[in-house]
């Protein structure tokens, strides 16, 4: 398998090759993995790569997948602009 | 701000149901939609549904849908729409965030009904990225929501219940599809739909998975091997096939994201489709105020999203002092119709997914 042709998150395009270059240095849970790739953090919070990323650690390490801990979600769910925001907030006060 | 006693985020089968029932009891709620029109995934099945006639079984997706929007349109003076609109943020305090165009607005709710429903499933490929590389529901929605037609020449990867729908619906679209494939021993979905999409000259092809897709801008073709009992690519297997889209059908994953951003408890159940939130017979998470139903819950079909939601919008409806003229006949139906809709062999999943969570369900 060509990994580096593999898409992981098609969001921040992270391929497999990506995932298990840091895998292989040491990196364990997915928190870390994010940190540094930014996997999950696109445009769909991780809607596609959560399980993906998450089959590919229990894979490696050669952990059941539901023991494999997937990251906190915050808001916002989609890019807001700014100028939406103080809007609001002006048409509040 | 505005003040809400019940926000129900989805307006598909599951929340449009919760609505009507709450709106009976007396309850003021909004529904909360992100797509321009009403009814989730229900607006592209062009098909008939089974189930029993309290589901509207024999009744295409498109018009259950319409159905469903009608019963709440019947209580405007209670049930308040928005549609376009994105929830982007949600808060302990049960405030609600979103997004209508440009708009940003603040929604405090007293209770809240999430009913999300559930994205569709993406694997690991080779040239998973090429433009043609499909999810099955997105072609669904070309085709029967859109009147696109998304290619010429596909193949189907995975052979669910959506794998054999959408394979015969592009059949009927006059798109060619050379075979589904599954990686499993046997077919995921109804006999019924399998041999239909047979009958039509469709193979479906265990014990096969796709490699990689091939192509230069887009999918021109797509390398399919076998696997053995172990899961491991048989040597010599390999299969080339010309082809336009892939699509790939391989399970849909609940739509917990919100749930998250408020810390309610959840669990990997894979019988349920992955993460999904504890929750106690009365569909309450760990934060009480706050209920789901349908697929976010985990992953069924359109008839048990439907149950649920009822039976959501009633218990939500109580708890928020107003209880519905039925209340007990309700509550003792909605329980049944959801035994009977699981007393299939499919429903065993579920069944199997709800007793592992019931483990984690000291929820009060």
């Amino acid at each position: 398998m060509i990994k580096e042709d593999v898409i992981i998150c098609r969001c921040e395009d992270i391929t497999l090759k990506d995932i298990t270059d840091l895998l292989d240095e040491g990196y364990q849970t997915f928190e870390e993995i994010k940190r540094i790739l930014r996997i999950g953090m696109g445009a769909c919070q991780g809607s596609t790569c959560i399980s993906l990323l998450q089959r590919e650690i229990s894979n490696y390490h050669n952990i059941p997948i539901e023991k494999v801990e997937t990251p906190k979600v915050r808001p916002l769910m989609t890019g807001v602009k700014l100028k939406s925001i103080s809007e609001a907030y002006k048409n509040e006060s | 701000m505005i003040f809400k006693d019940l926000v129900i985020i989805g307006g598909g089968p599951a929340g449009l149901s919760a609505a009507k029932i709450a709106a009976e009891a007396g309850v003021s709620c909004l529904i909360i939609e992100r797509d321009p029109f009403l009814g989730g995934q229900l607006i592209k099945q062009t098909h008939m549904f089974f189930g029993s006639e309290k589901q509207y079984a024999k009744t295409r997706g498109l018009d259950i849908a319409k159905i469903l929007i009608d019963d709440c349109l019947k209580h405007q003076d209670l049930i308040e729409i928005m549609t376009s609109t994105t929830v982007v943020g949600l808060y302990k305090d049960k405030v609600i965030t979103t997004l209508h165009d440009d708009t940003y607005n603040k929604i405090k709710a007293k209770s809240i009904i999430v009913s999300t429903g559930a994205s569709e499933r993406f694997f690991a490929f080779e040239n998973n990225d090429l433009p043609g590389v499909y999810g099955a529901g997105a072609v669904q929605t070309l085709m029967n929501v859109y009147g696109v037609k998304p290619a010429d020449k596909v193949i189907m990867v995975g052979s669910g219940n959506i794998g054999l729908i959408v394979s015969y619906q592009l059949h009927q679209a006059g798109v060619k599809v050379l075979k589904v494939i599954e990686a499993a021993s046997n077919i995921g979905g109804y006999k019924v739909h399998a041999s239909k999409i047979r009958r039509i000259g469709i193979p479906i092809e265990t014990r096969k998975t796709i490699k990689r897709a091939i192509g230069k801008d887009k999918v021109e073709q797509v390398e399919i091997v076998s696997l053995d009992d172990d899961w491991n690519i048989v040597d010599n297997s390999s299969e080339i096939i010309d082809v336009d889209a892939v699509c790939i059908s391989v399970g849909l994953i609940p739509q917990r994201n919100l749930l998250s951003m408020i810390d309610i408890k959840t669990k990997f159940i894979k019988e349920l489709g992955g993460i999904v939130p504890i929750i106690n017979e009365d569909h309450q998470t760990s934060d009480k105020d706050v209920y789901v139903c349908g697929d976010v819950s985990g992953v069924e079909e359109a008839s048990s999203a439907i149950v649920e939601g009822y039976y959501t919008g009633l218990i939500a409806a109580r708890n928020l002092g107003k209880e519905h003229q039925d209340f007990k006949t309700l509550n003792i139906d909605y329980k049944n119709q959801l035994l009977n809709l699981r007393s299939g062999p499919f429903g065993k999943k579920t069944l199997k997914g709800l007793e592992i969570m019931k483990e984690d369900a000291n929820v009060k």
